[in-house]
């Protein structure tokens, strides 16, 4: 049995398996519930300042996305941070810490940006004996109108700004949730680095409206005939998040920080990814609000079945080893060629390879065969883009083969040629211009 | 047709074997409608093949994979309209056409794993608005003063003329029965199209206008071809089939509770109040067609004890598919292969049974006869053409059946056909609907140029 455990900032948990600051965690009887299921840990719904409490709207607080089956593809959420009183939430998050010191404990925090707003709130939480705080830099409605949440997150600056402050009023490991709805996501994790925090977590949720009501003319979700953008998350986002703790992962600024990955994670496989990208822990939402908790028990259970199939005994083992992998258009090898190649037995002849390739790409596949319906990759015209192996409803049936021997018959070149990237490619006027120095 | 409840022999025949509930229940829907949820993720399993093998498989021709894909973006009228525009019969269509041998079978996914996408639930789901409307959804053309005479308010007639309509052409059906709709009113297993679903969706055909019916009017009775000739721009002919097949067995007339198939289905599917049906306690039917298949199962709703289907070759050679075979079987219905009827038996002047052979291939060494006995015997072995009603003209024909090109003309200048009544034809609703379709065509092409 592979060993799950985690030891992120020093904050030891079950496995990696947290929920993230959401609904999910904003009372001591969803937490419990949660940690009975097996959760590894949670981040506590985010606190707001001393005083009285945010208030939600009494109304439809979510949208979404389904699959023609309902399966649900993505979620949003107008909700604020946590509309409960302070004093009850800090007296419940002391309570479950020391019924269960062996689960992660995180405390999501928003308060005005102002450095005595958090020193306050600093003061308060940790007295819970809480292991950490998250500062919730993320949220893209409601609370950035307030010039908190994303409205943070979007200014690397106040990120730096506000990390220092929690740094120097709390001894508690500072993680800093970043918002995606931005353009570079590095810089934002440069400034958290910069400011002291201890790590980043990714991604917040995505502006978003889900839909449109033709009927009513409003936004499908609203409240009183009205509607306003809301955090978008669930298995949509996940390619997002991939891509933005990839760029963190891979930037040398951003060398050791430690990242809790948050984006769409489902199943064990999502949380695998996210680890292989250099994640320490992951963080779950949607999937808990689409199912309930249980479905902690497959993660695990899968996460330690792959571990054992490939020999990982603990998570470092493979943790961030796709990085590596990871890199800039253009260093990839302009001399590698790949082409389709369509298994006769498997497929159906449905036709959409063909179609899409006669459509939309270039015009590689055959339809017909001696006048018989078949489908056949015609290699003078290949370019092994991929979109016929991605639209075929049979798995496997469509592969790319790489070629290493023989000559392209599209391009007259050989297969077999050595690496070249498009950093000394002919065509890039930059080799031009180095030539000509 | 003769039937004689209780006659004094052994044959037991009589009215009200079961309860008018449970007579309601056997009568009901075959599949109930799919729900609006349960259409969509069933089109979600559609994957819009190019150029479709199941839209190449249908008769008519219907654009399936975009009809499905507009009941998966919600968007059902549209779908009801890319089905009408092919097929206005698409309803009956989605009840009665043999899908599994036609667009399902055809599906990428019955290929794939044995279980299609159901087109004919989904074309049901589509086209149910419209007809429920009770309007055609096309708009009748601008009249352009021509007239066509049609014979027969069948699927090939009103198909015609629906799409003459569209062309401005108005037409006039004769029809010489007393309700228009043809098989699809007189023929179609009543499971198959409930709530008198004939007579509604021939009530949104002629919504178009334009359309006139004459009832009770049959050619070479009521009606001549050469006044037709004569006094209209065109014929279309389309007054489906003549008498049955007989076994051509001593003694076939004579015997009381012999029955054409044909003729006691007609009786079901008018009858006001099916206990007082008179329905055999043992029935035999011999044929192995959808005919013999609809009387086989029905008789069983109807309360028989035992049906026997008795089919003279295999069933590789059987016309009625596998799934209409199931449908049988899984009704109580016991198919006997390689029967080959030999002798009628009877006792004081009704039936009684029937001797058969063993035809099989097997070799003479497995030739053996046996008996079935019964109280009813149903014989749906096929229908002939009809030639005699074609009243004398010079229109060239095939085992009985009018010869047609492929825009359904036939030898007869100014003469079109369709429908079982033409030579080669497939003796589908769905066909004969093409063929309606394409000879108002050809013939408003021919009128209007």
């Amino acid at each position: 049995m592979a060993d799950l455990r985690t030891d992120f900032l020093g904050v030891k948990s079950p496995n990696p398996f947290w929920l993230a600051s959401a609904p999910p965690t904003d009372r001591k009887v969803n937490v419990e519930r949660a940690f009975r299921a097996g959760w590894g840990g949670v981040v506590w719904k985010t606190l707001g300042e001393a005083g009285p409490p945010v208030v939600n709207v009494s109304g439809a607080r979510y949208g979404a996305i389904h699959g023609g089956d309902r399966r649900l593809i993505a979620l949003n959420n107008i909700e604020l941070i946590t509309d409960r009183d302070l004093e009850i939430n800090l007296r419940e998050i002391k309570e479950v810490k020391r019924a269960w010191p062996d689960r992660a404990l995180i405390v999501s925090l928003m308060v005005p940006c102002d450095e005595r707003s958090w020193e306050a709130i600093l003061a308060r939480v940790e007295e819970t004996e809480c292991d950490g705080v998250e500062l919730n830099f993320g949220c893209p409605h409601g609370m950035s109108e307030r010039g908190m949440g994303s409205a943070v997150g979007q200014v690397p600056e106040y990120v730096e700004m506000v990390a220092r402050w929690c740094k120097a009023h709390s001894r508690m490991p500072v993680i800093v949730k970043l918002t995606p709805n931005i353009t570079d996501i590095r810089q934002p994790a440069r400034a958290a680095k910069q400011g002291g925090a201890d790590a980043v977590s990714l991604i917040n949720t995505i502006n978003s409206i889900m839909a449109i009501d033709l009927d009513r003319m409003t936004p499908d979700v609203v409240i009183d005939g009205k509607g306003t953008h809301g955090g978008m998350c669930g298995p949509a986002v996940k390619p997002i998040a991939l891509s933005m703790v990839s760029e963190i992962a891979r930037d040398p600024a951003c060398a050791g920080l430690p990242i809790s990955a948050i984006g769409g994670i489902t199943t064990w496989r999502d949380a695998a990814e996210f680890i292989a990208l250099g994640s320490g822990t992951v963080q779950v939402c949607t999937a808990a609000m689409t199912y309930g908790f249980k479905v902690v028990q497959e993660m695990i259970a899968g996460l330690s079945d792959y571990m054992d199939a490939k020999g990982y005994a603990t998570i470092e083992d493979f943790r961030g080893r796709a990085v590596p992998s990871i890199t800039d258009w253009q260093y990839l090898n302009l001399n590698y060629v790949a082409k389709a190649e369509i298994n006769q037995d498997l497929c159906i002849q449905c036709g959409r390879c063909h179609i899409v390739c006669e459509d939309t790409s270039h015009q590689a596949i055959f339809a017909r065969v001696n006048g018989k319906r078949q489908f056949v990759v015609n290699d003078d015209e290949c370019v092994g883009c991929n979109l016929c192996t991605l639209v075929c409803p049979v798995e496997n049936c469509i592969t790319l083969v790489h070629k290493t021997s023989g000559v392209d018959p599209r391009t007259g070149l050989d297969y077999g040629r050595p690496f070249a990237d498009w950093t000394t490619h002919p065509n890039n006027p930059a080799v031009h211009a180095r030539a000509a120095e | 047709m003769t039937i004689a409840a209780n006659p004094p022999a052994a044959s037991d025949i009589r009215p009200g074997r079961l309860d008018g509930e449970t007579l309601k229940d056997n009568f009901a829907d075959l599949h109930a409608p799919l729900t609006a949820h349960e259409a969509r993720v069933e089109a979600e399993r559609c994957y819009f093949c190019f150029d479709a093998p199941c839209q190449q498989a249908c008769p008519t021709g219907i654009d399936i994979p975009l009809f499905i894909r507009q009941i998966a973006a919600g968007n059902r009228t549209g779908a009801g309209r890319t089905i009408f525009d092919s097929n206005i019969m698409g309803g009956m269509c989605a009840r009665v056409c043999p899908t599994e041998t036609l667009c399902e079978e055809a599906c990428v996914r019955e290929v794939a794993e044995g279980k299609p996408v159901v087109i004919g639930q989904l074309q049901r789901h589509a086209t149910e608005p419209a007809i429920e409307r009770g309007q055609s959804p096309y708009a009748r053309g601008k009249p352009a003063g021509k007239r066509v005479a049609i014979v027969g308010a069948g699927p090939a007639g009103l198909a015609c003329a629906h799409e003459l309509a569209i062309a401005g052409v108005e037409s006039v059906i004769f029809e010489a029965r007393e309700k228009a709709g043809g098989l699809n009113e007189y023929g179609i297993a009543a499971y198959k199209t409930v709530d008198d679903f004939a007579a509604r969706e021939v009530e949104f055909i002629l919504s178009i206008g334009g359309i006139e019916i004459r009832r009770g009017q049959a050619l070479g009775r009521d009606v001549r071809l050469e006044d037709l000739r004569r006094d209209y721009d065109a014929v279309f002919l389309g007054a489906g089939l003549g008498s049955t097949n007989k076994l051509g067995l001593p003694k076939e007339t004579e015997l009381e509770n012999v029955i054409d198939a044909v003729d006691y289905i007609a009786a079901l599917r008018q009858a006001k109040d099916l206990t007082a049906l008179p329905v055999g306690r043992r029935v035999l039917v011999i044929g192995g067609g959808m005919t013999a298949i609809d009387i086989a199962v029905q008789s069983k709703k109807l309360g028989a004890e035992t049906v026997t289907m008795a089919y003279r070759r295999g069933p590789e050679q059987m016309k009625a598919s596998p799934y209409e075979r199931e449908l049988a079987q899984t009704s109580g219905v016991v198919i006997r292969y390689w029967a080959r009827p030999m002798a009628l038996e009877g006792h004081a002047g009704a039936f009684s049974g029937v001797v058969f052979e063993n035809a099989s291939e097997d070799g003479d060494a497995s030739r053996s006869v046996f008996r079935i006995e019964a109280d009813v015997l149903f014989t749906a072995i096929g229908q002939r053409g009809a030639p005699e009603a074609l009243d004398g003209a010079e229109i060239k024909t095939k085992d009985g059946r009018i010869v047609v090109d492929d825009q359904r003309r036939a030898s007869l200048k100014g003469v079109w056909a369709g429908g079982d009544c033409v030579f080669g034809g497939q003796d589908l609703t769905v066909s004969a609907v093409e063929d309606g379709k394409q000879a108002a065509r050809s013939i408003a092409a021919a009128l209007l140029s």
